[in-house]
């Protein structure tokens, strides 16, 4: 009751400093909401299923993966004290027999849970120094036999010990939350002592990857335009019936599986194929001088070009559908030339629908996979083939969720430019 | 009349036909002249291929036969911008990313005037329309009335002897297009520029226009001044077309001296003028409801029986029963010393021979 009273002295108050009421004297705006709170609730449980099955199966493994990035809990919960001692050390002093001692525990004591821990921890430390996957398979099977002081018995095991690095390695891997990942997919090396260094020349592959991927797309994106254009423009302005009949031929691509439609392109390109044979027989070139269109970038392009195709032809042709005919007719009424008119009429209208559908091409064709796998060969592969490699192959989720997010902020920074340049509201998709 | 450079036909259509599927004629032999300075407009319901003759002039679209000439020359193979004809469309077609300016100098900019000369021109466009301070603005920030001005400047800037607008007001509110309707005469006057003026509404063609082609079906029904059309219409579907009539059908019992004696389905023997009845046979009676009489000493009389009153201010519009009709209107002036009429009763009803024409029984 006290709040009641409290709420309406103040709605009064509210009064003095212009605040309307409504008739039964409650603040006009608090009203509103309340009129409004059952409508907004019905929506809400209208999207709400949707809403959960896009939380439970896209944003929450998202967010897992993202996190995975810059978190590794394998080496941490694993080898519990000795990430204790290797993080009061600085990493440039000699290794105690402290930490050989916490080393020897760790390991006896995990290989006693399970006898595949250690060989995981060997492979954590190992994608920071190479050879520590032997090393600590080999100090392990020895280990329960050791007695202190355990430096020298280490030594005695295996001469590494005495190199500084795989102690360097194992603080490394011993951070929970560590940018090592990210620095990777930046071909940049986390070292012990917190600073970054360049990679050794020949395992910088990551960055001109992005830079090729982000190129391959950009191409793709532009052959989109130039083919998609005058296909959309085709489909506007025929009459109804063959627009029909053109437009199904748009969509049958959407209609039949992606791996058909790359395999087709393989029976098509592949240097004994249906273009080269095409060629040798009107001469183009000969029997032994075959061009190679398939499993290289050029094969990847014109795939994904006639795979995307489609994204921009439909954003263009519906914005070209909304352009009145009059307005052409009105710039060729006062003089223009049928290019004029085209040039500084028509086609500025259509920039919504090419700035669309170049967003779309773009943004698709940035994280594609199936097709460069298949007809990329060995330089046609793009930077989701190596997410796909990480994931799959070398088990390294960590350095794939460090890849993936720097694809994510691209995507977004890409989003961002287009809004500043052309607007997002002037984006129209359908 | 044909083949001459005369001012009398600046516009010629010669035996124009146009047909879109091979057909059906949309146009069916066209011949119209118009001259120079006139404001001429091409009135007719939707269908009747008055836009089709439009287009055809502006060179959207093909004659399937026959010669269009404009100041003496064949346009026919003219593409339309060459053509310097200035055109206003039914929903403006201002270019939505240019200014008002830029839309402006757009045809100035196309024939490669000096940037001096296409500000200066602009500027007075503007002016002329009222428009001076909305320059730097986008067509979207404009209302109706006011893209509406800024299309008839674009339409003007260029200075074209020939204008064309295809229903340009149809999209504004009542007021405002009656108020565009007198801006655009006036203009005309003022400038002296020809129109050939599009429109389905008779008011907008009767305030405007020098003269008025009627179209339906294809084919012109009468091409004369307002007033003529008004009060002379040649056939029925004129007579019912411009406004309000009355309507009566009759079998021509005989003619004389311009003066048709015909009897009403009815019975009733009433005299009519003889416009396009023929000697014998039916016949469509039309009087237009101001030229009604309500006195018992007129000539025509009929028996009438008051149906429905509604007062209208200036005028008392009454629906009676005459002759077996029950749609006949009667406009009763509120003057001071106007029939008094209650719903129910009957009254004669009368009119003058001249004012009653006896046309095709369509």
């Amino acid at each position: 009751m006290a709040d009641v009273t409290l709420q309406t002295g103040t709605a009064h108050n509210s009064t003095a400093s212009g605040a309307l009421l409504a008739a039964d004297g409650t603040p006009l705006k608090k009203k509103l909401r309340q009129a409004l709170a059952v409508s907004r609730r019905r929506a809400f449980l209208l999207v709400a299923p949707l809403l959960l099955f896009i939380l439970a199966s896209f944003a929450i493994p998202i967010l897992l993966l993202l996190v995975q990035g810059v978190k590794d809990d394998t080496f941490s919960s694993i080898m519990p004290e000795t990430t204790v001692v290797l993080s009061e050390w600085d990493a440039n002093s000699e290794p105690t027999e402290d930490m050989a001692a916490a080393l020897v525990a760790d390991l006896i004591s995990a290989r006693a849970i399970d006898r595949s821990l250690p060989t995981k921890v060997g492979t954590r430390v190992n994608r920071e120094v190479s050879g520590a996957i032997s090393l600590f398979k080999k100090t392990t099977r020895k280990a329960a036999k050791m007695e202190a002081p355990f430096l020298a018995e280490l030594h005695k095991t295996d001469k590494k010990w005495k190199d500084i690095n795989y102690w360097r390695a194992m603080k490394i891997a011993s951070k929970t939350i560590t940018p090592a990942y990210y620095a990777a997919a930046v071909d940049k090396k986390y070292l012990a002592d917190g600073s970054f260094t360049d990679q050794p020349e020949d395992r910088q592959i990551y960055v001109s990857l992005f830079l090729k991927t982000i190129l391959v797309s950009g191409g793709v994106m532009l052959a989109c335009i130039l083919l998609g254009f005058p296909v959309a423009y085709l489909l506007a302005h025929l009459p109804s019936r063959k627009a029909n009949l053109l437009m199904i031929f748009v969509l049958l691509p959407f209609w039949t599986s992606l791996l058909v439609r790359t395999t087709a392109w393989i029976a098509m390109l592949q240097s004994a194929g249906v273009l080269n044979d095409l060629f040798v027989w009107v001469g183009i070139t000969s029997d032994d001088q075959r061009f190679s269109m398939i499993y290289n970038m050029t094969g990847t392009i014109i795939a994904m070009t006639h795979i995307l195709l489609p994204f921009m032809i439909l954003p263009i042709y519906s914005v070209m559908k909304a352009i009145p005919p009059s307005h052409v007719r009105a710039a060729k009424s006062l003089g223009a030339t049928n290019w004029t008119a085209f040039w500084r009429v028509y086609f500025p209208a259509t920039i919504p629908g090419i700035g669309a559908g170049g967003l779309l091409v773009f943004i698709l064709a940035i994280g594609y996979y199936i097709t460069p796998a298949l007809v990329g060969g060995q330089d046609g592969q793009l930077i989701s083939n190596f997410i796909a490699y990480h994931m799959q192959k070398s088990l390294n989720w960590s350095l794939a969720a460090a890849l993936g997010g720097i694809l994510l902020v691209l995507v977004l920074i890409l989003y961002w430019l287009y809004d500043k340049i052309v607007g997002i509201d002037n984006m129209k998709l359908g | 009349m044909t083949g001459t450079n005369g001012t009398d036909d600046f516009v010629v259509f010669d035996q124009v036909q146009k047909s879109y599927d091979g057909e059906t004629l949309v146009v069916k032999n066209l011949n119209l002249s118009i001259a120079k300075g006139e404001f001429l407009t091409m009135l007719g319901p939707s269908g009747s291929g008055k836009t089709t003759c439009l287009m055809m002039l502006a060179g959207f679209e093909t004659s399937t036969h026959g010669e269009i000439r404009l100041g003496g020359k064949p346009i026919n193979n003219i593409p339309p911008h060459k053509r310097g004809i200035g055109m206003v469309f039914q929903n403006y077609a201002l270019f939505p990313h240019m200014t008002v300016a830029e839309n402006l100098a757009f045809p100035l900019q196309v024939r490669k005037m000096s940037k001096a000369v296409t500000r200066e021109k602009v500027a007075k466009a503007l002016d002329m329309v009222q428009m001076g301070e909305f320059g730097d603005r986008r067509p979207s920030q404009l209302s109706g009335g006011q893209q509406q001005r800024v299309a008839l400047a674009r339409a003007l800037v260029f200075e074209p002897e020939l204008v064309l607008m295809d229903e340009p007001l149809g999209a504004l509110d009542k007021q405002l297009r009656e108020h565009m309707q007198y801006e655009i005469k006036h203009l005309h006057e003022r400038l002296g520029v020809t129109v050939v003026y599009v429109t389905h509404d008779q008011s907008e063609a009767l305030t405007m226009s020098d003269r008025i082609a009627v179209f339906d079906d294809g084919v012109i029904q009468q091409l004369a001044a307002p007033s003529v059309l008004y009060e002379k219409p040649e056939n029925a579907f004129v007579a019912s077309f411009i406004g309000e009539n009355n309507k009566l059908r009759a079998n021509v019992d005989t003619v004389s001296d311009g003066v048709a004696h015909v009897t009403i389905d009815s019975g009733d023997k009433v005299q009519a003028l003889a416009v396009n009845c023929g000697q014998n046979g039916n016949t469509m009676l039309s009087i237009r409801p101001e030229r009604v009489l309500l006195s018992a000493d007129a000539p025509n009389r009929l028996e009438g029986k008051v149906l429905e009153l509604i007062y209208l201010g200036d005028h008392i519009r009454c629906r009676m029963a005459v002759a077996g009709h029950d749609e006949f209107i009667v406009k009763v002036p509120n003057s001071s010393d106007h029939a008094a009429l209650n719903v129910g009763e009957t009254c004669s009803v009368g009119w003058l021979t001249e004012d009653c024409r006896a046309l095709d029984a369509a």
